[in-house]
Formats: structure tokens, sequence, C-alpha cells
């Protein structure tokens, strides 16, 4: 089995400032970590290599520094890591992202599961990883909180507000994880040394056949014309007890209070 | 401004570093807790080994790390020192249990009980004192008699480290009455052998964290090839283990005075009085300029001494009686001005340094009491100054 796990270098801090004129992420000065649900990802995977052996591929797409994300992984016992790493990448909205990622997976050894986080902290958008599903033909499960791989079916939960659910799908499939997935371990003394002098291997657009009308700026069609915080939810009411005759009843007379009928 | 360079080679800044961040990423969110009701830190201990930090003393044969560096070592002792002594200790003691076996022990001995340490799957204690025999380690009265293949074991062990927890014990009994330190031998025992059981648990002023249990033997059966040397070795192989182990202890008195500093200086920037932080008075000022002044220097002795051990020299009985003693003094020392710089906060349960002055005072018993290592020191002043014409 092959496990390819999807991380994303972000900012250490969950107050990310944006350039007002251009409505993009300030990262100058800012440490960079693992974002965090990916560290979660990438726990899940190294717990499947230590049940079934399985191989742990860990690819990244970023700017040249990014590689310090992928030798924490290294040093965490992954067999591989790739750095996706050009020029022609910047720019790249959620859509291209996904795009490149897809591409890069398709040029890696088959791949029987892709794990991603449930979202990075930084960009927020959760589209990353049902980007790629899309674009590989893979069915996809977001926000996973346990995972087992059974045969050729991965078991999973998938967390709502007010539940979960209990799912089952077939490999290769994509699945974006959240933090209950588990505790990330820390490194090894014998894989930080490893990893310290590990070659990374870099791969260009060129490498993994990209399309350059569909990388970097020009291959993103969203405009971000606005980045703002969405008003907290309201409580909301749940009708609950008696006949369903009566909840209706309720109901209505509750929309009908507040003009929506 | 400048850190001392104390020209740590790669691999002690890489463990360093590994060793800080688990402090304070698995270590000090727990330490109070753990502290309060009194949990052995056995899921910290499991998760060091996955690291790697178990093996850290024990030789690449027997599946240790392999740098054989007492260096490497202290250094992860001081960092988890820094955020806790309770958990620390727990760690710590391990040594204390397999240096007898990697002074004294055959290959078969080494192969069968370093191994497993080293990789973390089993812990191990030392036991040497008794309810009659604590400085006076010659007066220990557990006998040991060999019947057939094996050794018959009764007595009582008192305050062992990491009893109750450890699966192995290196444990000294008398084997012949009549030759009194000579007549001491040392055993390595397994939990689990007929006739070995442990007393209750002690309730402790500090490390909490750490488990401290009375070993009782009943006619305790001992295979005869557990014995780790000949008979007579024992008392040998126990004042070389507290050769190599007191440095951990000092190295425990480093980390733990470095973390009340931190403490107090970051406590004393907060603090308004007067209208001005706390710090901005002089006579605090001083106060913590001591304190950091006393802990680079017991640092900086520490350190030396490793590296004297670590460069092959034998003899080191005054050297780490010296390390043990001086930052030990330290931490007591520092610990409790740094209860004295938070005041009445520093009193409390809510910030850590309360609980760093108790746990400091074990510092200056166990492992030989400072007064025993000044007798030590002394002792070797008089052969030294005997020698000289
Ligand atoms: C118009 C536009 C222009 C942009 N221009 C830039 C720019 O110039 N420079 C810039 O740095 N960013 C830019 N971005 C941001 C960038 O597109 C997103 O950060 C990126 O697409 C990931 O989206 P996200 O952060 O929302 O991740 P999410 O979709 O929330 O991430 C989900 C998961 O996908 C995976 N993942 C996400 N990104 C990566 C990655 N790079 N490599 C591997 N796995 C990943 C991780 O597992 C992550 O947990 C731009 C975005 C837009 C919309
Ligand atoms: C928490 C804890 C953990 C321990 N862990 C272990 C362990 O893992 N293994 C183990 O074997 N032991 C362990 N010990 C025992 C420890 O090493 C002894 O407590 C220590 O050696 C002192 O012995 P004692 O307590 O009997 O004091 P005593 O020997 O009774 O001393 C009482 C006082 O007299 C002083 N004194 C004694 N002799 C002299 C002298 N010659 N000159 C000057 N002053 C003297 C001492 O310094 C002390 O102040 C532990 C103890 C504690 C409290």
């Amino acid at each position: 089995m092959h496990v390819v796990v999807c991380i994303k270098q972000v900012p250490n801090t969950t107050e990310v400032k944006i350039n007002p004129e251009t409505n993009t992420l300030i990262r100058d000065g800012v440490e960079s970590i693992i974002n965090p649900f990916d560290e979660n990802a990438l726990e899940a995977a190294l717990v499947l290599k230590d049940k079934t052996g399985c191989k742990v591929t860990v690819l990244t797409m970023g700017p040249p520094q990014a590689e310090a994300a992928l030798r924490e992984a290294l040093s965490r016992g992954v067999d591989d890591v790739v750095l996706l790493c050009d020029r022609a990448f910047a720019g790249s909205d959620t859509w291209a992202t996904s795009y490149a990622i897809a591409q890069a997976i398709r040029n890696l050894e088959k791949a029987d599961l892709i794990l991603f986080g449930k979202q990075a902290i930084d960009g927020d958008t959760a589209q990353v990883g049902p980007g790629v599903a899309e674009m590989l033909d893979l069915p996809v499960i977001t926000y996973v909180r346990k995972l087992e791989v059974e045969g050729d079916k991965v078991k999973v939960e998938r967390v709502f507000e007010d539940g979960y659910e209990r799912m089952e799908v077939p490999m290769p499939a994509v699945i974006t994880v959240l933090k209950e997935m588990n505790v990330p371990r820390m490194a090894s003394l014998k894989g930080r040394m490893r990893a310290k002098k590990a070659e990374i291997k870099m791969l260009t657009a060129a490498a993994i056949n990209a399309d350059p009308e569909k990388v970097g700026l020009k291959g993103s069609p969203t405009r971000v014309v606005k980045i703002f915080s969405p008003p907290a939810k309201m409580g909301g009411m749940k009708i609950e007890g008696g006949e369903p005759q009566e909840m209706a009843d309720v109901l209505v007379s509750k929309l009908r209070e507040r003009k929506i009928i | 401004m400048a850190e001392m360079n104390y020209g740590l080679t790669e691999t002690q800044l890489e463990i360093r570093d590994m060793v800080r961040e688990f402090a304070q990423e698995r270590v000090k969110p727990v330490r109070a807790e753990l502290d309060e009701k009194e949990i052995f830190p056995r899921e910290l201990l499991n998760e060091l080994g996955r690291m790697d930090l178990m093996g850290l003393y024990i030789p690449s044969e027997y599946g240790g790390f392999g740098a054989e560096s007492m260096m490497d070592f202290l250094i992860a002792i001081e960092e988890l020192s820094r955020v806790c002594i309770g958990v620390s200790v727990s760690y710590a003691a391990n040594a204390l249990g397999a240096d007898p076996i990697i002074i004294g022990g055959s290959d078969e001995q080494k192969k069968k009980y370093l191994t497993p340490l080293a990789k973390g799957e089993k812990l191990a204690a030392f036991a040497l004192t008794e309810p009659n025999a604590g400085s006076d380690a010659g007066g220990i009265q557990t006998t040991a008699v060999l019947k057939g293949d094996k050794y018959i074991l009764n007595g009582t062990k008192q305050w062992i480290t990491n009893g109750g927890e450890a699966d192995i014990y290196s444990v000294l009994a008398v084997t012949n009455k009549n030759k009194g330190a000579r007549g001491v031998s040392c055993f390595v025992l397994e939990k689990g052998m007929p006739g070995f059981s442990f007393g209750k648990k002690e309730n402790k002023l500090g490390i909490r964290a750490s488990a401290t249990r009375e070993l009782i033997f009943e006619n305790c059966e001992v295979p005869k090839e557990n014995l780790l040397g000949r008979e007579g070795m024992g008392f040998i192989i126990a004042m070389k283990t507290f050769d190599v182990s007191r440095p951990g202890i000092a190295a425990q008195g480093v980390g733990l005075a470095q973390g009340a500093l931190d403490e107090a200086c970051s406590y004393a920037r907060e603090r308004i009085q007067f209208g001005r932080p706390v710090i901005a008075n002089q006579g605090l000022q001083w106060m913590l300029a001591d304190m950091a002044t006393k802990v680079e220097s017991a640092r900086a002795l520490v350190y030396a001494v490793a590296r004297t051990f670590d460069s092959g020299a034998k003899d080191i009985s005054k050297l780490s009686a010296m390390c043990k003693l001086y930052a030990t003094d330290v931490a007591m020392s520092v610990t409790t001005d740094a209860v004295q710089v938070l005041g009445g906060y520093g009193y409390m349960r809510e910030y850590p340094v309360e609980k760093m002055m108790r746990d400091a005072k074990i510092l200056q018993i166990y492992e030989g009491t400072n007064q025993i290592q000044r007798e030590v020191i002394g002792l070797s002043l008089v052969k030294e100054y005997a020698s000289v014409k």
C-alpha cells in the first residue's frame, strides 16, 4: 500500500495579517510550521505504516523554504518526500494548486490513499483536498476523525457539528482529517539526524507534465474580491418531543411569527 | 547577547533542541497534575523511548544510541529538569539501575538487560538504601546465600526510585558478613521473581511524579547467573555507579535552577508595583544576577566533568562529587530565591516555582547527601596531598 500525504507550510499564527491593498496574506517575518491539521494527516499515515508497513510519501507545493516541512516529515519516519517547486506555480489559487498536486500524484508510484488536512490555517478554504480528488476522479471523504484500513477499503468516521457518520470507501481514495484524529508523534533522534542530511527531491512544473496554462496566476480563475470574517452562527433551536403533527405545528407558528412564511 | 559556547557537538545540539521541545509540549502541560496526583509519567517515558532517548547512555552494541557520551545524556536530563525533575528522575533512574550492569555485567547480561532498556520497553532501578543503611551504605543487612544454582535473598530496600514501576533491579546484598564492604555483591533482579514484592508508595514533599517504594525480599530466588561480576564486587560496582550517576543529579540541578530563573525573570518583568515592573528595582536585579551567575557556573562545572569523563578519565569520584554538590546547592538556593522573586504568588500552586522549590530539596539528599559529597571530596584531598612531597 502506498499512502501520500499532502502538507502545506504555513505561518505559525492563527492571526495572519492581510495586506489590505492586495487582499493577500503577509507572510514576512513569521516562523513557518507544518499546517496543524496536516500534522494529523501525517501521523495517521505513520500509524498505518507502523501497523501495515505501507510506504508513505509526503508532498508539498511551495517555495524552496518549504523543504523544512519535508525534513520534519522525514525525521518522523516517512519513506519519501517530494517538493513541488517552480516559479511557474507562483500565484496559484486553490484550483491551480489542486491541479499541480493532482498532476504530481499522477507522476508518483500509484497511490492507494491520499491524505490531506481538513484545511490550511492560513488560506482556510478547505478546497485543495476535494479539488485534488475531483481532478484525479477519486472518491473523497472530508472531516474524518477515525480511519481504519480493511483490505482494499477504508472505514472512517466523518464528523459534523451534531454527530458523525460511519462510512466505508474503496481505495484509492482521498481523505481529509481533523485534529481529533490523533496526537502527532515527535521525531526520534536517529530520524532527526537522518533528515538533516537527506537530499530533498524537487519537482518542477515540467517534471510533472503540468500544462503551463493551468498553473500559477495564469491558471487561477479565482479573483479575491474581499476577505472578511462571516458573522458568527446564531444558536438556533431544536423542536423535540411530541408527535410529528405537534412538532410541525410548532415549527409553522415559529416561521409565521418571524414572517418567513 | 552571546550564549556560553560549550562546544557541543551537532548531536548534542540536536538532543538539546528535541528534549527542550518535548519538555515544553509534553511535560509542561501536565507537570502540575502529575505532581498533585502523584502520577507516574509512564506515557512520557514511553514516548522518550520511541524518540531514542532512553538509550542515550547505552553502548550501541546493546541497542543504545551509540554516542556513549555522558554529555549527551546530561543534556537530555538538564532539559527535562528545566520543566520537571519528577519526570527527569524517573528518566535518569533507569541509567542508575543500568549502570551496574554496564560496569560489572558480562556480555550476556548486557545483551539481555540493556537491549530492552535502550528501547524504553523496560525500566530499571537501583537498590542500595535500607532502613538502617543510608549514608552508611556499608551497613546494609539484606543477605544473599547461595543454594545450589540460586541465591536466596532476604531483607528490605527502602526509598527505591522507580520501585514497583521498573522491570529490572540492580540490588546490593551481603554475601559474606565477615568481609564488611568486600562482602557485598550486586545482583540483577527481575520483577516477578519468586519472593520479590513491593511495599507502599511513599508520599513525598517533592518529585511526586516519581515512584519511590520499598522492595521486599522473602526467600527471593535469584538465578546464580544474575550475579554481576564476582561475589564481593558489589560495593566497588556501586561506587563506580555513583561516579557516573552523580553528574546526572548535577544536571538535574542545573536544569531545575535554569527553569526557576526563567520563571523569576519573566515574572519580574511583568509584575508592576510602585508603577513599574519589579525587575526595575536594583535590589531584585542583584538577586537575579546572582541566580543567573550561579546557574551558569554550575553548568560550566557539570559540563567540564562530563567532558573529562568522555575523554577517558578513569577515577572521577572527586570531580563527580564536586559537581553534584555544587549544582544541587545552587538548585536549592536559586529555586528558593525564585519563590522570593514571585512573592506571595510564588507560594501558590498556580505558579510553578513552589513546586520547583519543593523538588529541589531531594537533590541535596539522594545519591549521597551533600555532606557525603563533601566527605568524598575531602578524602580525595587527603589522599592527593599525602602524595605531594
Ligand atoms: C487568487 C489567489 C491567489 C493566490 N496567490 C498566492 C500567492 O501568490 N502566493 C501564495 O503563497 N498563495 C497564494 N494563494 C493562496 C493559495 O492558493 C492557497 O494557499 C492554496 O491554494 C491552498 O489553499 P488553502 O490555503 O485554502 O488550503 P486548504 O484547501 O484549506 O488546504 C487543505 C489541505 O490541502 C493540502 N494543501 C494545501 N495547500 C497545499 C500545498 N501547497 N502543498 C501540499 N498540500 C497542500 C493540505 O493537506 C491542507 O490541509 C492565492 C490564492 C488565491 C485565491
Ligand atoms: C526520594 C528519594 C529517592 C531515593 N532513591 C533511591 C534509590 O533509587 N536507590 C537507593 O538506593 N536509595 C535511594 N534513596 C536513598 C538516599 O540515597 C538516602 O536517603 C541518602 O543516601 C541518605 O541516607 P539517609 O536518608 O538514611 O540519611 P542518613 O544517612 O541517616 O543521614 C542523616 C543526616 O546525617 C548526615 N550524615 C550522615 N553521615 C554523615 C557523615 N559521615 N558526615 C556528615 N554527615 C553525615 C547526612 O548528610 C544527613 O544530613 C532515595 C531517597 C529519597 C528520599
